[in-house]
C-alpha cells in the first residue's frame, strides 16, 4: 500500500501519534472508572455522597470521555496524515505542544473538579476559563492537520472534507457556546438556553465528523475499495449530515423556548435522517456481504459493530424526535440510552478499530499474541452494552408512566430501582470488557522492543508492509 | 461544486444563527430591577454549585435528579417543597450549608425559570 518512501515518514510521526493514543486510552480509563463510581451512585444513595456525590463524578466522567473521543480521533489523525499527503507533518514540534497543553489542561481540569470548582454548563462543566485554553489547544492541531495536506478539495475523498468539517464546527460551536459570559445572552433564559442545545448540538456533530472520517478512511484501507470515499453517493450523506449539523441541535429541542419556527426547522431538518436510514437498509445486503468476508480482521469487526450500533441509534433517535412522543422521552433515561448507544456503540467502536488498525500497523507480531483478548473484550463490552442500554430504556418507560400519572421523583426513582441495578451491573461489566481492550492496547504498544526481535528471527522473509498485510488467525 | 454548496449551507448557517440569536429567542418577561439581581445571582449559584450535573433544565444536564424547569408552578413541588431539599438536601442530593440570602436567589432564578416555560407546560 505504501511505498518505501512513505513509509520512513510516517514512522517519523508515529511517536507523537502514538503518543496521543496512549494518551487517548488513558481518558476512557479514567473516564469509566468515574462512569462506573457514578452508576453505583444511582442505586447506593450514600455512596460517596459527602466527598465525591454525583456533583464531581458527573463531569469527571464526561470530560473524560468527551475528551477520549477526539484525542483518539486526533490521534488517529496525525499517523494517518503523512501517508494521506506523502509528506511529513508540517509541524513536528507542533504536536508536542499539543499534547503538552493538553496534558496540563487535563490535570487542572480534573484538580478543580475533586476541589469542587466548576463552570457548570453541560458538559463544560469546568471554570469557564479552561474553554479558552481547550481551544488554543487544538491550534497546533488545525495547523498541522491543513498545512500538511494542503486540501484540494475539488477531488478530496470524503473523509478529507469530513475533518475539515469536524475541526472548523469545533473552534466555531467551542465559542458560541461561551457566548453566555455577555450579558446579551445571560440575562435571557430562552436566549441562553436555545443558543446553549444550538452549540451544543452542532459541537457533537463536529466530532462525529471527526470520528465517522476515521470509519470512512479505515473502511477504505481495509476493503481496498478506494472509489467509495469518492462517489456521489457518499459526498450526498456528508452534505446531508452537514445540514443536519448545523440545524439540527439535538433531539429533543422542542420543548426550548424559542420562537415555534426554530422548533420547526429542528424537527423537519432531523426527519431527513430517515434518508440515511432508509440508505442503511439499502445497503444492508452488501455490508453483510463485507463483514461476514472481512469479520476475523479485528479493526474490521469494531467497525461492523459500529454500524450494528448506528442502525440502533438511528431508530432511537428518529422515534425521540417525533414531538408529541418527544414531550414524554425528554427528561427521562431515554437520552441517556440514546447517548451512550451513539458514544460508546458508535464512537468508541470506530475508534478502537482506528486504535487497534494503528498497533496492528506498528506492531504486526504482539498484536497476534493478544488477537483473543482483543476478540473477547469486543463481545463482552457488545454485549453488556446491549443489556446496559436496554435497562436504560426500561427504567425510562417506569419513568415516563411516572410522569404521565405525576408521581413525586423520589417514588418513580424507587420504581425503576430494579432496572437502575441492572444499569450499575452491566456496567461494570462494559468497564470489564472496554479495560480488557484500553489495556491490551497499552501492552501492544509497550513490546515494541521486546517484539521487534522476534520480528528479526521470524519474519526475516518478508518486508514490514507484508507483515501488515498478513490475515490474521 | 461541492464547494459552492459548502459555502451556500455555510452561509445559511451563519444568517440562521443571527437570526435565532435575536428574533427567536426574544424574551418578554418583566421583573423589577431588584428581582432581576436576585435571578441573576441565583443562575451563578446555580452554575458555582454546579447543580446541573444532576438536575435538568430544558432537558440539559444530568439525570440523578428531577428536572427543575417547571418545579417551582408544579403542584406537587413548588417553592415551600424545593425550598426544603434546598436548606438540607435529599438522600441523593447533598446539603450545601446554603446561606438563607443564597436560596432566596436559586428560588427567584428556578421561579424566573418557570415563567419561561410556556412551550413546556401542557396541564
Ligand atoms: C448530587 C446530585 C445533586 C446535586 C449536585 C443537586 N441536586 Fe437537587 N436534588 C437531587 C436529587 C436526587 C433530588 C431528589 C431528592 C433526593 O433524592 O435527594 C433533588 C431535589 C432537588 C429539589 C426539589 C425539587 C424536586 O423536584 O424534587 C430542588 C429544588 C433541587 N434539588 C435544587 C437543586 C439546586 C438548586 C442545586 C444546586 C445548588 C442542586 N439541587 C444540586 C440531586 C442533586
Amino acid at each position: 500500500m505504501s511505498n518505501n518512501g512513505s513509509h520512513i515518514i510516517s514512522h517519523q510521526n508515529n511517536k507523537a501519534a502514538k503518543a496521543f493514543l496512549l494518551l487517548a486510552l488513558s481518558y476512557l480509563l479514567l473516564g469509566l472508572v468515574f462512569g462506573l463510581l457514578g452508576a453505583l451512585q444511582y442505586i447506593f444513595p450514600e455512596f460517596l455522597k459527602a466527598n465525591l456525590s454525583f456533583q464531581k463524578t458527573r463531569p469527571l466522567h464526561v470530560y473524560l470521555v468527551i475528551t477520549w473521543i477526539f484525542t483518539a480521533a486526533q490521534a488517529g489523525i496525525y499517523y494517518y496524515l503523512p501517508t494521506i499527503a506523502g509528506r511529513p507533518l508540517y509541524w513536528q514540534k507542533g504536536v508536542w505542544l499539543h499534547f503538552a497543553m493538553q496534558s496540563v489542561i487535563s490535570v487542572v481540569v480534573v484538580s478543580e473538579f475533586f476541589a469542587g470548582s466548576f463552570g457548570g454548563r453541560e458538559y463544560l462543566e469546568f471554570p469557564p476559563v479552561m474553554g479558552l485554553f481547550i481551544l488554543l489547544s487544538w491550534v497546533p492541531f488545525a495547523i498541522n492537520f491543513f498545512a500538511t495536506l494542503k486540501p484540494k478539495y475539488k477531488t478530496a475523498p470524503v473523509y478529507i472534507w469530513m475533518w475539515s468539517t469536524g475541526i472548523l464546527f469545533f473552534f466555531i460551536t467551542l465559542s458560541e457556546s461561551y457566548l453566555w459570559l455577555f450579558d446579551f445572552f445571560r440575562n435571557n433564559m430562552i436566549r441562553d438556553i436555545t443558543v446553549q442545545w444550538k452549540a451544543l448540538g452542532t459541537m457533537v456533530g463536529s466530532w462525529n465528523m471527526l470520528v465517522y472520517g476515521t470509519g470512512i478512511y479505515l473502511m477504505e484501507q481495509l476493503s481496498g475499495d478506494k472509489k467509495a470515499a469518492y462517489s456521489k453517493l457518499s459526498f450526498f450523506f456528508y452534505f446531508l449530515s452537514l445540514t443536519n449539523l448545523m440545524f439540527n441541535w439535538g433531539h429533543h429541542t422542542y420543548i426550548v423556548p424559542a420562537a415555534p419556527w426554530v422548533r420547526m426547522v429542528a424537527y423537519i431538518i432531523s426527519m431527513t435522517e430517515l434518508l440515511i436510514f432508509g440508505n442503511i437498509i439499502l445497503q444492508y445486503r452488501k455490508s453483510v456481504t463485507t463483514a461476514r468476508k472481512n469479520y476475523h480482521l479485528l479493526p474490521h469487526r469494531l467497525l461492523t459493530f459500529a454500524d450494528i450500533w448506528v442502525f440502533i441509534t438511528l431508530i432511537l433517535a428518529l422515534i425521540m424526535s417525533v414531538p408529541a412522543w418527544n414531550y414524554f422521552t425528554h427528561g427521562t433515561h431515554v437520552t441517556v440510552a440514546h447517548s451512550m448507544g451513539a458514544t460508546i456503540g458508535i464512537n468508541t467502536m470506530l475508534l478502537m478499530a482506528s486504535v487497534f488498525f494503528i498497533l496492528k500497523k506498528e506492531n504486526a507480531l504482539s498484536f497476534q499474541q493478544y488477537r483473543k483478548w482483543i476478540s473477547s473484550g469486543i463481545y463482552i463490552t457488545n454485549g453488556s452494552l446491549l443489556i446496559f442500554w436496554l435497562s436504560l430504556l426500561a427504567s425510562a418507560v417506569v419513568e415516563i408512566k411516572g410522569s404521565i400519572s405525576n408521581e413525586i421523583f423520589f417514588y418513580v426513582m424507587q420504581k425503576s430501582l430494579p432496572y437502575l441495578r441492572v444499569f450499575a451491573y452491566s456496567g461494570a461489566f462494559l468497564f470489564i470488557g472496554l479495560g480488557i481492550l484500553i489495556i491490551t492496547s497499552y501492552k501492544i504498544a509497550a513490546s515494541k522492543t521486546q517484539v521487534k526481535q522476534k520480528t528479526l528471527k521470524r519474519t526475516f522473509s518478508f518486508s514490514p508492509e507484508q507483515t501488515v498485510g498478513v490475515k490474521d488467525h | 461544486m461541492k464547494m459552492v454548496i459548502f459555502i451556500i449551507l455555510f452561509v445559511a448557517y451563519i444568517t440562521y444563527s443571527a437570526v435565532v440569536y435575536t428574533k427567536g429567542t426574544k424574551s418578554n418577561i418583566q421583573l423589577p430591577e431588584t428581582e432581576w439581581a436576585k435571578v441573576n445571582r441565583g443562575k451563578l449559584l446555580y452554575q458555582q454549585y454546579n447543580c446541573t450535573s444532576c438536575h435538568q433544565l430544558y432537558g440539559l444536564g444530568g439525570y440523578l435528579g428531577p428536572e427543575l424547569t417547571t418545579a417551582y408552578s408544579d403542584s406537587l413541588r413548588g417553592e415551600t417543597y424545593m425550598r426544603a431539599f434546598l436548606k438540607n438536601g435529599g438522600s441523593r442530593m447533598p446539603n450545601f450549608h446554603l446561606a438563607d440570602t443564597d436560596i432566596d436567589a436559586l428560588v427567584s432564578f428556578l421561579k424566573y425559570v418557570d415563567q419561561t416555560a410556556v412551550t413546556y407546560k401542557h396541564k
